[in-house]
């Protein structure tokens, strides 16, 4: 049980590559941190693991097979920046339920009040709105995540709360986590192994 | 004397909420805040408390329809709304939160000469892109095509070339990533010791601590706290305000233990404290109103108990 890249380059031009034989894997339980100097790729090899982006070359495995192409997706990815991951013309409330209905207790441990589902996006903070694209990302189908910068824009407080969350589901449900970061305590105090993205 | 001044600074914003109905939210009370000549302060709180608006207010360019009120002095003048829009890009700058803020039809060679005032504008670009690490290349880059640790370093070496008295920078580290951190703190003392007095706008309080000279702890659109850089060690017992001690016991270096719920909106301020639904201590005072600033051991606190 586990995901895979195996030999996979990316680059937007014909021979101009922003990484090479790339390759890594996490299994399922498992947390890695990502690290590696600012654009070197590590955003874009986010969207590669979780089928936003096709690489130019190598395959992505889940579980030995291909990602699916339809339905929901087994591996989630959390962006750095929520206003850019959210419709601006849902309310809160349709953002939230893309996917699936999460229950009162994981909104209230993730300090999502009641009274914001009525809301627009652009009515809401950063730190609020990451809270949804979390708990969205949460589905029972997930089997990977994929944190990029997830709590970089955070303050401590709101940081440690989301990840409180993520690492307890993780735990219960056997996911695997994948997280992209710059921050090295944050690493050091929740990842099992860090892959340095310059050298894999 | 300070180089900057804020007294008692309150924003609001109008809106329409249902037809030709209208609606005043204030987002900003009450704020005090001072900077020094050669210091760095940073104001340090979660996104969504109005640390940004703070920084538009010093510049003058908030939405037409803010209010502001309190007052704003700058090398012992009143800051007007004129005059603030003869300073800004000149005296006073900011290191802006993203791209959005660059001008999108120009390469960004040309865009930061224009932040040069003295000397030879190309010369001191081009210094100042080796000094970032930045290659020669990305001179000739639109805006767009940066990444966001770039991106960040572009707009970090504008205010560095503008040589301003009063440098505001929002958030200037999320997505960079060690070396250009360090390389930040150095820039941002150096303009401190170059006599330009330095604002830090930032939720990151590890780089606030290892770059700034005093904190100021913002929550729910207003000053909670302020101290000085070495209360902030060990437990958190030197510090003044709970919100402060939770904020650096929640640091993954430290305990990594959140607090519940999430800070009001703007518009559902409790009439007391901010903090007081989140607080261990609250009493039945703390519901009343908003504690005044009091003075203690060197710093300021808004908090009835602080000892």
């Amino acid at each position: 049980m586990q995901l895979e890249a195996i030999d996979i380059g990316f680059g937007y031009k014909k021979n101009s590559w922003i990484f090479r034989h790339v390759h890594m894997s996490v299994s399922r339980g498992e947390i890695v941190g990502l690290v590696g100097p600012s654009g070197a790729g590590k955003t874009t090899l986010g969207k590669i693991l979780s089928g936003y982006e096709k690489p130019s070359e190598g395959l992505v495995r889940l579980n030995g097979s291909p990602l699916p192409s339809k339905g929901y997706h087994p591996v989630q990815l959390v962006f750095q920046h929520p206003e850019k991951a959210v419709n601006p013309k849902w309310r809160m409330k349709e953002i939230l339920h893309e996917g699936w209905n999460p229950d009162d207790e994981l909104l209230e441990r993730l300090g999502i009040e009641k009274d914001w589902l009525r809301r627009w996006p652009n009515e809401l903070s950063g730190g609020e709105l990451q809270r949804f694209c979390v708990a969205r990302a949460l589905g029972p189908s997930t089997q990977f995540l994929i944190a990029d910068e997830m709590t970089t824009m955070l303050d401590s407080i709101t940081q440690a709360q989301i990840w409180q969350v993520v690492l307890d589901m993780a735990q219960k449900r056997n996911m695997g986590i994948l997280v992209i970061s710059h921050e090295a305590h944050l690493l050091n105090r929740i990842c099992s192994r860090i892959i340095d993205i310059s050298q894999v | 004397m300070s180089t900057l001044e804020i007294h008692d600074l309150s924003i609001s914003f109008t809106k329409y909420s249902k037809g030709l109905r209208q609606e005043t939210t204030q987002v900003i009370h009450n704020l005090n805040v001072s900077i020094n000549k050669g210091e760095i302060v940073a104001v340090v709180g979660s996104s969504g408390s109005g640390k940004s608006l703070l920084a538009h207010a010093i510049l003058g360019i908030l939405p037409g329809n803010a209010s502001v009120k309190g007052r704003i002095v700058y090398d012992g003048q009143e800051l007007t709304e004129q005059r603030k829009a003869e300073l800004r890009g000149t005296e006073i700058v900011i290191v802006p939160q993203s791209v959005k803020f660059l001008d999108p039809l120009m390469k960004i060679g040309s865009q930061v000469q224009t932040s040069v005032r003295k000397g030879n504008a190309a010369v001191a670009q081009k210094k100042i892109f080796e000094k970032y690490k930045l290659k020669p290349l990305v001179e000739k880059l639109f805006p767009f095509q940066l990444s966001g640790g770039m991106a960040r370093r572009v707009l970090l070496s504008m205010a560095v070339v503008s040589e301003a008295n009063v440098v505001i920078a929002d958030e200037p580290t999320p997505g960079l990533d060690a070396d250009v951190i360090k390389e930040a703190e150095i820039s941002f003392r150096e303009l401190a010791d170059n006599g330009s007095a330095v604002m830090l706008i930032t939720h990151d309080i590890e780089f606030a601590l290892k770059t700034a000279d005093k904190i100021a702890v913002f929550y729910a659109g207003t000053t909670v706290e302020v101290a000085p850089v070495s209360d902030f060690s060990g437990k958190g017992e030197n510090l003044r305000h709970p919100y402060t001690k939770a904020l650096w016991r929640a640091l993954p270096q430290n305990e990594f233990i959140p607090i519940k719920g999430s800070q009001p909106l703007a518009n559902h301020l409790p009439k007391g404290c901010p903090f007081a639904p989140r607080c261990e201590n609250a009493t039945l005072d703390c519901l009343k109103e908003m504690p005044e600033e009091k003075m203690l051991r060197g710093g300021m606190v808004r908090c009835l108990y602080a000892t």
